[in-house]
């Protein structure tokens, strides 16, 4: 009883919040509303037993992904109003792919039944254990594949965003702590009223 | 559905609140007289006495300071988004005492003895970033921005580090449980063989939890106070509650991941007679020294500075210390066997 009531609590956040993702005016609040949706996503994981992927998806897309949406765009200079505008441009676009989503997910509602014999097949161990034995086993090159294809668009990013400009000097750090105290201090007896002389 | 069936929930419920309570209440009064702490130890560090008038040495400091905080005026600037820039303090205190839930003061001692332990930690620790980066938006100020966006920096920066060290302790345990991560520091700390990532998370910990050498985010020389410039009475006293009770949250952290938890330091006679959350506690105590004294001792760093140490350094070092340590288990047939 408990459970069902904690599903149509989480069940009914993520949607609320969902739709306040498209709805809201500020594109801020519209990120943290998606920050809301994806912890009772996380929520709804647990209630399915699947704690590792609860804890997965928060540390990975509340802790880290949207973390550098919500620095993108609040750094952004949006003009509201000229959001607005777009509305009606990307409607049709938009309609589309909400309905092949929602085509998914009614496909998958009908199909549940042979679904569910191949997940709770795992039943009786920990979730953490199964899925490190079934990625690291079964699938372990598409695993590893899918590994090389992060690591390439990361590359291509730090290519993109790297730039070489020339006169900026920068600290090298091993000369830095190379240097000895006789080369970077000396210490003058000052006579008072004469100073120290010279150009220092 | 019966009253019985709804009676003995209550009651569940009530017991359950209790625990939550006998968790919550400590730390806030740890939180309350750590503030003190650290102003009487740093005092005596840089001959100083520190604040020692309000009661016997200076012991109802925290109250008193509470108190004025309490009655100072809450102030929302007008350009504030008022909404987030109320939630941002919550946000931060609420994250700071959810993380207490799954650490084990002693032997079966723990509010949820959860599978994932570790991972729920590691959720939370990463979700502190909001709670600042809220606050230095919703403020509508340009110091408090900057120092949101340093803060944020810095600490995505040295989380990845921080989950890197994780994994080299999990590797020796072979269980994402914090009772089993203890329970397998029973005949060595973790400290001892795993000396140099005990190293890299204690300094990672400084920076996650915006402390001195890396307390650039309130660089007060530079951003007035940071990201919470325009933070007044206690919504201001919250950010300042959930920082210090990050701190004994990171703290118990590094004793459970390194320093064995609530074990004691050799099994032996009369060291086993003292219950396990006073080792836990004593332990929490002797790394919030070690916090204190840095801040007493090191100047704070260069931005880029601190970018480097993190991914230049901390980053491959451990990265690499994650192969090492897994190849040595492999090669000494020492991994853990795990109960599936």
């Amino acid at each position: 009883m408990v459970q069902s009531l904690f599903f149509y609590i989480f069940a009914t956040i993520t949607c609320l919040a969902g739709l306040m993702v498209v709805t809201a005016r500020n594109p801020v609040h519209s990120v943290l509303f998606l920050i809301l949706a994806f912890f009772n996503a996380a929520g709804l994981f647990i209630l399915l037993g699947a704690e590792f992927l609860a804890m997965l998806l928060v540390v990975v897309y509340v802790g880290a992904v949207a973390v550098l949406f919500l620095f993108v765009v609040m750094m952004l200079d949006i003009n509201y109003s000229e959001l607005r505008e777009g509305f009606q441009k990307y409607m049709p676009l938009g309609l589309g792919v909400a309905a092949l989503l929602l085509a998914e997910i009614l496909l998958t509602l009908f199909s549940q039944a042979e679904l569910r014999s191949t997940t709770t097949a795992t039943s009786d161990t920990h979730n953490t254990l199964e899925l490190g034995r079934v990625l690291y086993t079964d699938y372990i090159y598409l695993f590893q594949l899918a590994g090389l294809i992060l690591l390439v668009a990361m590359i291509g990013a730090i290519t993109l965003t790297l730039r070489k400009r020339p006169g900026v000097r920068r600290q090298v750090i091993t000369t830095q702590n190379n240097r000895t105290r006789e080369e970077s201090v000396a210490v003058v007896q000052v006579k008072s009223g004469e100073g120290v002389g010279g150009n220092g | 559905m019966t009253t019985e069936t709804l009676m003995s929930f209550g009651l569940e419920l009530g017991w359950i609140l209790l625990q939550i309570l006998a968790v919550a209440v400590p730390l806030l009064i740890g939180v309350a007289y750590l503030t003190l702490a650290e102003r009487r130890v740093i005092g005596f560090m840089q001959l100083r006495k520190g604040p020692n008038v309000v009661g016997p040495f200076g012991l109802f400091q925290p109250f008193a300071d509470a108190l004025k905080l309490m009655a100072k005026e809450t102030i929302l600037p007008a350009g504030a988004d008022k909404v987030v820039f109320i939630i941002a303090p919550m946000l931060t205190f609420v994250l700071a005492l959810v993380a207490w839930a799954v650490i084990p003061f002693g032997e079966g001692l723990v509010l949820a003895d959860i599978n994932v332990g570790i991972l729920y930690l590691f959720a939370i620790s990463s979700l502190g970033v909001y709670g600042i980066i809220m606050a230095g938006w919703a403020s509508n100020s340009k110091y408090a921005f900057l120092g949101a966006l340093r803060s944020a920096a810095q600490m995505v920066s040295y989380e990845v580090s921080m989950g890197l060290v994780i994994i080299n302790v999990l590797l020796c345990v072979g269980s994402l449980n914090l009772t089993a991560i203890v329970e397998a520091q029973r005949g060595m700390w973790f400290a001892l063989p795993l000396f140099p990532m005990f190293i890299v998370f204690f300094i990672s910990t400084l920076a996650e939890t915006n402390r001195a050498p890396f307390d650039l985010p309130e660089g007060e020389s530079e951003l007035v106070a940071g990201y919470f410039v325009e933070y007044s009475s206690m919504s201001f006293a919250l950010f300042f509650l959930g920082e210090y009770a990050n701190m004994i949250l990171m703290s118990g952290m590094t004793v459970v991941l390194f320093l064995g938890g609530w074990l004691p330091p050799l099994d032996i006679y009369p060291l086993n007679l003292v219950p396990g959350p006073i080792w836990f506690i004593l332990k929490i105590c002797l790394v919030l020294f070690v916090f204190l004294w840095m801040r007493a001792t090191t100047p704070r760093y260069r931005y880029d500075q601190l970018m480097r140490l993190g991914w230049k350094i901390f980053l491959p070092f451990s990265l690499i210390y994650v192969v090492a340590t897994a190849g040595v288990l492999l090669a000494f047939d020492m991994l853990p066997v795990v109960a599936g």
